[in-house]
Parts: C-alpha cells; structure tokens; sequence
C-alpha cells in the first residue's frame, strides 16, 4: 500500500500535460473516481470544460470544436466509450481530425485477476476500432499525454489514453 | 403540418451570416433554397450526434450565429442534448426541429410516441433560453424575423409533411452534394479558422 500512494498519477500532471498541449476544452461525464480532477479543471482560466449528458456526445462536441479551431480532449470512462462506439466512429475516425481521447480504465488492475467486463473488453474494442493507446498508471505515464498529441496529429486520428488508476490516486489526498 | 421547402424558403431571407447546418429528410430541402453554401456547414456522420456537433462549432465560434435545423427521430437518439446545450447556454445557438413524426428515410414508421410528444417543453424544461411551437407556415413565416433576434440557446418546434421514401437504398436518386470535408474545408476558409 505504501509503494501504491507513492507512486500517484496526480490530476495536476494531466492539468499540466493539458496545458503544454494547447488544450482548450475538456468534452466529459465526470466521476466520482475523477471529482477533484474535474474540480482541477474547473478552476482553470485557460481551458473550458463541457460536460454532457452521454458520453457518445462527447466525440461530437470535439468534432464541432476542432472545425471551429479548438483543441478538444474527450474525458470519459470504458464504459462509455463503449456506448460511444457509433459516434467514435463516425464523428471522429471517418472525420480525419487529431483527437486525444483520456479513458478511466474502470476495473484494470496490474495485479491479480481483472473482474470487471468494463476492463476486459476495453482494449478489445479499441483493436477492433483501430484506435491506439497508451497506459498511463503514474506520475511517470503523464507524459504519454503529449507522446498521444503527437501521434493524433502525425496520423489525424483519435489517440486514446487509458488511465489505470482510477481508483487510488484520482481524489483529493 | 408544413412543408419543409417552404418553411426553408421562409428562413433564407432572415438568415443573414447564420451558419447552417441540417439533418434528416426534411433537411435535403435546404440544398435547394440555401443562398450562401459558403455558410452551410455538414457534421453528419453519426445519427442524433449532429445536434452536439452543432453545439461544439457554436462554442468554439461564439460570435458566429450558428443554426441547426434537427429532426425528432435524431433528437429521440439523443434526448440528452436538450440538458446539455441548456447547460452551456450558447447565445448563438438557434436549434430549430422539424419534427414529421416518422423515420421518412426508412419507409415512415412511426418514430416512439409519434405525435404526442411536447419537443420544446422538453427543451423549455431543460433550460433552453427561448421555446416556440409551430403547425403551420403562416405562423412560422410571421415569428421568423423575431425568433432570428433571439439570445440563445433557443429551440423551435415544426411540424413537418413526411417525405417518405420507400425506394430501397440502391434505387433512389440523390443530388450531387457537397461532402461533410468539402463544408468544413469551405466554412474553415469562410471564417478564417486555422485548425491547431
């Protein structure tokens, strides 16, 4: 347990990594795993956050936004990504535009024995959509935000980033 | 009930630089009426996503009027809208429904509780700035000026003839459009956007 909370992937390195990036919206469901991260967000003058009823919306916004010149990231967890397969697809993949897509990876562990469906199939469906990803657990990871810019601008397609680690470093210490 | 056509032929003088977008069978009408393609803009691509498309370019373009012109089968794939355009209260977001109770596109089938649905109570409840309803052209024709003036967010309610098409897919005729990359190309050249 000690080894796991000093090795926190804290909200302000993704503010930071955000920041660094240009980003000017956050499109989202917030979660209690991801509250103080929101709050973070909020209270940022720079970066607007647009938080919406489903997460199949958020794709859509984010198109709206890049057409209009913004620079959006869709915050949401696994199991809305899934129920956004449709809009994924069509209003990102298909539209050619770079797009960083932040996941809450809901029941992945590194140890023991994942559980949860939400986690089981959540690389499943992004093979199958074709969309690459990056894991990001720490401190450390936060980086791979900027490494997920890169790769979405260079190809024009959505980047997605997995969070594993909703549920230890995400809140308020 | 009003036909789409006309209803569009009502809007165009009162569009000014409205941006436009549509969705839906009675949204083909517009190609036909539109004076300023340059300012129509496509962000199809995903049923009942349109709308938050929509929602997205207004937010990135607050000084642009930017107008929607839904259909209730979409809406119905995305009630959640209603809360989250209320939610940002975009000024320059006009969304206007036309609503024919039915999936025109599919043969007419009734889309759910076709006909009984209140589209912009719902809207109005949800938070929408400005709410008005209307069954025919005349009244339409007569409020447009002043629905134009509006603060957003503001949503309109028309009742619409169905266009049903029962032709299979393969058979049926289309105009020559303007793809969905064509219209963001020409409306990102329009305004002077620079995607970052």
């Amino acid at each position: 347990m000690v080894q796991q909370q000093a090795a926190l992937l804290k909200p302000e390195s993704l503010v930071a990594e955000f920041k660094k990036n240009c980003v000017t919206h956050i499109v989202t469901i917030p979660d209690s795993e991801t509250n103080y991260l929101y709050e973070l967000m909020k209270e940022q003058d720079w970066l607007s956050v647009v938080p919406t009823s489903r997460e199949g919306e958020t794709f859509a916004i984010a198109l709206g936004l890049i057409v209009g010149g913004k620079v959006p990231v869709c915050v949401i967890q696994n199991t809305g990504m899934m129920e956004s397969g449709d809009s994924i697809r069509g209003m990102s993949i298909d539209a050619g535009f770079p797009l960083v897509m932040l996941i809450g990876y809901r029941g992945w562990t590194r140890h023991g024995v994942i559980t949860d469906s939400a986690a089981r199939y959540t690389e499943t469906f992004l093979h199958a959509m074709g969309i690459n990803y990056y894991l990001m657990e720490t401190d450390d990871d936060a980086s791979r935000i900027s490494v997920a810019f890169e790769e979405a601008k260079a190809t024009n397609k959505p980047v997605a980033v997995l969070v594993g680690d909703e549920y230890h470093g995400f809140n308020r210490m | 009930m009003f036909d789409s056509a006309d209803m569009f032929r009502a809007f165009q003088p009162h569009r000014d630089k409205a941006i436009v977008l549509v969705t839906g069978t009675s949204g083909r009408d517009w190609r036909e009426v539109s004076e300023d393609e340059g300012r129509d803009l496509s962000l199809q691509g995903a049923m009942g996503q349109t709308n938050t498309a929509a929602l997205g370019f207004a937010l990135a373009q607050p000084d642009e009027k930017v107008v929607l012109f839904d259909s209730e089968g979409a809406l119905q794939m995305n009630m959640g809208v209603l809360g989250t355009v209320a939610g940002m209260k975009p000024k320059n977001f006009i969304h206007f429904l036309m609503d024919n109770e039915c999936y025109a596109t599919t043969g007419g089938q009734p889309v759910p509780n076709a006909g009984n649905i209140n589209y912009a109570g719902m809207a109005k409840e949800a938070g929408y700035k400005k709410t008005f309803s209307f069954d025919n052209l005349e009244d339409f024709a007569d409020s447009i000026e002043q629905i134009m003036k509006e603060e957003g967010p503001v949503f309109v309610a028309m009742k619409m003839i169905p266009k049903v098409e029962n032709e299979p897919i393969g058979r049926r005729v289309r105009k020559p459009q303007r793809s969905r990359g064509e219209t963001i190309k020409g409306i990102q050249a329009e305004l002077g956007i620079t995607v970052a």
